[in-house]
């Protein structure tokens, strides 16, 4: 805990120290929103789980500062994604681009759901074939009548 | 009739398999986009000396380590032993990147367990950091004689990691 506070402090020194043209948070709110948009679709690689607009992690932190100074300067969110991408690989994006190593990844889940429902037409069309009622032979049919007298008779 | 029963014993076998795979991975370990990548160049003031600085280019035409520590890392004392001893033998020279520090509680860190660098740099705001993708210290770059990153060690340096991955790539380095 103590540990987590000195890297709080820190990260606010660190802050307050390199970012001279800083404006309180409630003066710049389109800033603020636009790194809100772009960091919530990041992950902050400390705590895997979270994004990086949500974590409170030391390096989440500094990364805010970072994107904050390149909104500021105007910088689209294209080159912003690459400025992540480079340093932390495609895992600090939610989102991960559609290319060969995961087309398994984007494509898997429909390739399982369509062979699922292959699977269960295949199966319900060979049920519905067993199913159907066998024509009863003469003799069968003899057979049944006969016990039905029966039961009538008792 | 067999294949009935036999399919989803194989279909079990299949996700066992993943998930064993899966078992023997760590998720904290997240494959760097700059490997066989030139290092991210810095000018940061030496850690010891504030009115010196350090580049990488100064480093050019050795093989060379970068080691991401910092005095309020605890994982980095488990490495620091290793790394004494690897500053004995001098087998590479080994750089220091102060990360996001006091410059005082950095001194004081070398003065009572040692000092295995041939020198730090003092990386106060974690930017530089930020430019190695570092997320978790201690992390640790071996940089080849043209400046190209060519492994990074995430956490602790074990015996190990040394031995197995991290002296064998030196050596082929060095000799390139």
């Amino acid at each position: 805990m103590k540990r987590i506070l000195v890297l709080l402090l820190l990260a606010c020194a660190s802050w307050i120290a390199s970012a001279k043209e800083a404006t309180p948070l409630a003066e710049d709110p389109v800033v603020e929103q636009r790194l809100i948009a772009i960091s919530e679709e990041m992950r902050c690689l400390v705590c895997q789980n979270e994004s990086l607009a949500g974590s409170r992690a030391g390096l989440a932190e500094d990364l805010r500062r970072e994107l904050r100074e390149m909104i500021r300067q105007g910088r689209s969110d294209e080159e912003i994604k690459t400025f992540m991408v480079s340093r932390y690989g495609d895992f600090v994006l939610y989102r991960p681009p559609l290319k060969p190593t995961t087309w398994l990844l984007w494509i898997g889940p429909f390739v399982l759901m369509a062979g699922a429902v292959a699977a269960l037409l295949i199966y319900l069309r060979r049920r519905r074939g067993e199913e159907q009622p066998a024509e009863l032979s003469n003799e069968e049919r003899e057979r049944a009548r006969a016990l039905l007298r029966e039961g009538e008779e008792t | 009739m067999k294949l009935r029963f036999l399919l989803p014993l194989a279909l079990f076998g299949v996700i066992v398999a993943f998930l064993a795979v899966g078992l023997t991975r760590d998720p904290r370990e997240v494959p760097s986009p700059l490997i066989d990548k030139p290092a991210p160049v810095f000018d940061l003031p030496q850690l010891a000396a504030a009115d010196q600085r350090f580049t990488p280019e100064s480093m050019k035409g050795r093989v060379w380590m970068l080691n991401v520590w910092a005095s309020w890392c605890t994982a980095c004392r488990e490495e620091h032993p290793l790394l004494m001893e690897l500053s004995k033998s001098k087998v590479i020279p080994l750089i220091g990147l102060n990360y996001k520090d006091q410059r005082p509680d950095a001194l004081k860190t070398l003065a009572r367990s040692g000092n295995p660098y041939q020198l730090s740099v003092h990386d106060l705001d974690g930017r530089v950091g930020i430019n190695y993708g570092v997320y978790g210290v201690p992390e640790t770059f071996l940089i080849d004689k043209n400046g190209v990153i060519r492994h990074k060690q995430i956490g602790p340096i074990t015996a190990e990691s040394w031995s197995q991955t991290i002296l064998p790539l030196i050596e082929k380095l060095n000799q390139s």
